[in-house]
């Protein structure tokens, strides 16, 4: 069966979708995904999808679903490389997505990760 | 007998003369509100080659359709004559004057012609007006199609024009806004803006509404649309150029700007962006 691979990068997971996404694979994916972060207790997951040119309000809702699946999970998500007619898309399909951060391209949105992971350590550093 | 063609008797007999009263009759016009755009010369010149075309199509006695081949270069001639008027500026009913001026030249010369015969004369003028107006009428249509094609160019061009997006810093993109936004442009303005934050991987965006003159509801959505598409692809969004005024409607409004970096000038924005990059400046 089709699947979207899942790479590891350190604390981080890294899900590029390279194939137009259908409904089956899009469940596909929120399942591995969640079972990924449970398994390897990953802190953050950058999501690729500039390879994506179409999107319905199914796949729109997926990215913001999985993003506070994550969230749940204790890791930050962070959306990558958006095509324009895709982020018109979704804004006329009324999902703009909020709580799920994005980024311009994979290297901005590793810094975004990091960031937020050194201020998160802070945090459990100050309680401490 | 006197039959259709006394108006092409007439045409091939007074020619010189018709051409004489018909050319006093438009410099008259000339010396008025047309002055200065048109040359005697020029006109002149269209008022000959109109006659050379419209003679012999008088002369082949195929007065009623001016659709027919016969009146094909008339029709050329006008369809120029009146698209080289519009586009210099001329009214629709100076242009069409031009024809409607002949009809006073050509109803002397049959009134002269017609050896008092008034029932031959009655007959000959009606044909005569019969024509001129087809003719008149044509000259119009053309010159409104001219009109509407011209329109149609500037818009383009306006449309165009009205959506440049500017690189003030390495990623940091302007784009001012000028007139008002409807959802056309709003499309425009929004894909031209997100394709260049792609190209130039440009992290902030500040859109400047100063020349935007007035916000309302609509306006409003389609700037949060642009600003939340911006998020969407990670890029940073700032609002600038809001004036008193157009604060004071949105709040009116009740359009809920929250979320949405908003400043009153570029100057402010440029500041905000460059900070956000990490960008500093000393003055030496």
């Amino acid at each position: 069966m089709e699947r979207i691979p899942i790479l590891r990068m350190g604390e981080f997971l890294l899900v590029t979708i390279q194939v137009d996404m259908h409904d089956q694979l899009a469940l596909i994916l929120q399942d591995d995904l969640t079972r990924a972060i449970e398994k390897q207790g990953a802190k953050g997951v950058l999501i690729d999808i500039s390879a994506l040119t179409m999107v319905d309000s199914f796949i729109g809702r997926m990215i913001s679903d999985i993003s506070g699946m994550a969230r749940i999970l204790d890791a930050k998500t962070v959306v990558v490389g958006m095509q324009p007619a895709v982020a018109i898309t979704l804004v006329e399909l009324g999902l703009s997505l909020t709580g799920v951060a994005t980024a311009l391209n994979v290297e901005r949105g590793m810094q975004l990760l990091r960031r937020a992971l050194t201020d998160s350590h802070d945090d459990d550093f100050i309680k401490r | 007998m006197a039959t259709k063609n006394s108006l092409s008797a007439a045409l091939q007999k007074r020619r010189a003369d018709i051409r004489t009263m018909w050319s006093q009759q438009l410099q008259a016009t000339l010396a008025g509100s047309a002055k200065g755009r048109i040359s005697p010369e020029e006109l002149n010149q269209q008022v000959d080659q109109f006659l050379r075309v419209f003679e012999p199509a008088v002369v082949s006695n195929e007065l009623d359709d001016i659709g027919a081949t016969e009146w094909a270069d008339v029709r050329e001639f006008l369809d120029d004559f009146s698209r080289r008027r519009a586009l210099a500026g001329f009214s629709s009913d100076e242009t069409a004057t031009f024809i409607f001026s002949l009809k006073r030249a050509i109803f002397e010369v049959l009134k002269e012609e017609s050896s008092n015969d008034a029932k031959q004369f009655a007959a000959d003028v009606w044909e005569a007006t019969l024509l001129l107006d087809k003719l008149g009428l044509h000259t119009v249509k053309t010159f409104q199609k001219a009109r509407e094609a011209v329109i149609n160019r500037q818009q383009q061009e306006l449309l165009e024009l009205s959506t440049p997006v500017v690189k003030l810093w390495d990623g940091i993109l302007a784009l001012p806004m000028i007139g008002t936004l409807d959802s056309a442009r709003t499309q425009i303005v929004m894909e031209s803006l997100l394709q260049k934050i792609v190209e130039t991987e440009s992290q902030i965006a500040i859109i400047d509404i100063t020349g935007v003159p007035t916000v309302d509801t609509l306006v409003a959505q389609h700037l949060l649309k642009t600003v939340t598409a911006l998020r969407l692809m990670g890029a940073d969004c700032i609002i600038s150029g809001v004036r008193p005024q157009i604060a004071q409607t949105i709040v009116h409004l009740g359009v809920d700007l929250q979320g949405v970096t908003t400043k009153a000038n570029l100057a402010d924005a440029l500041a905000l962006a460059l900070k956000r990059s990490g960008i500093s400046f000393t003055k030496s």
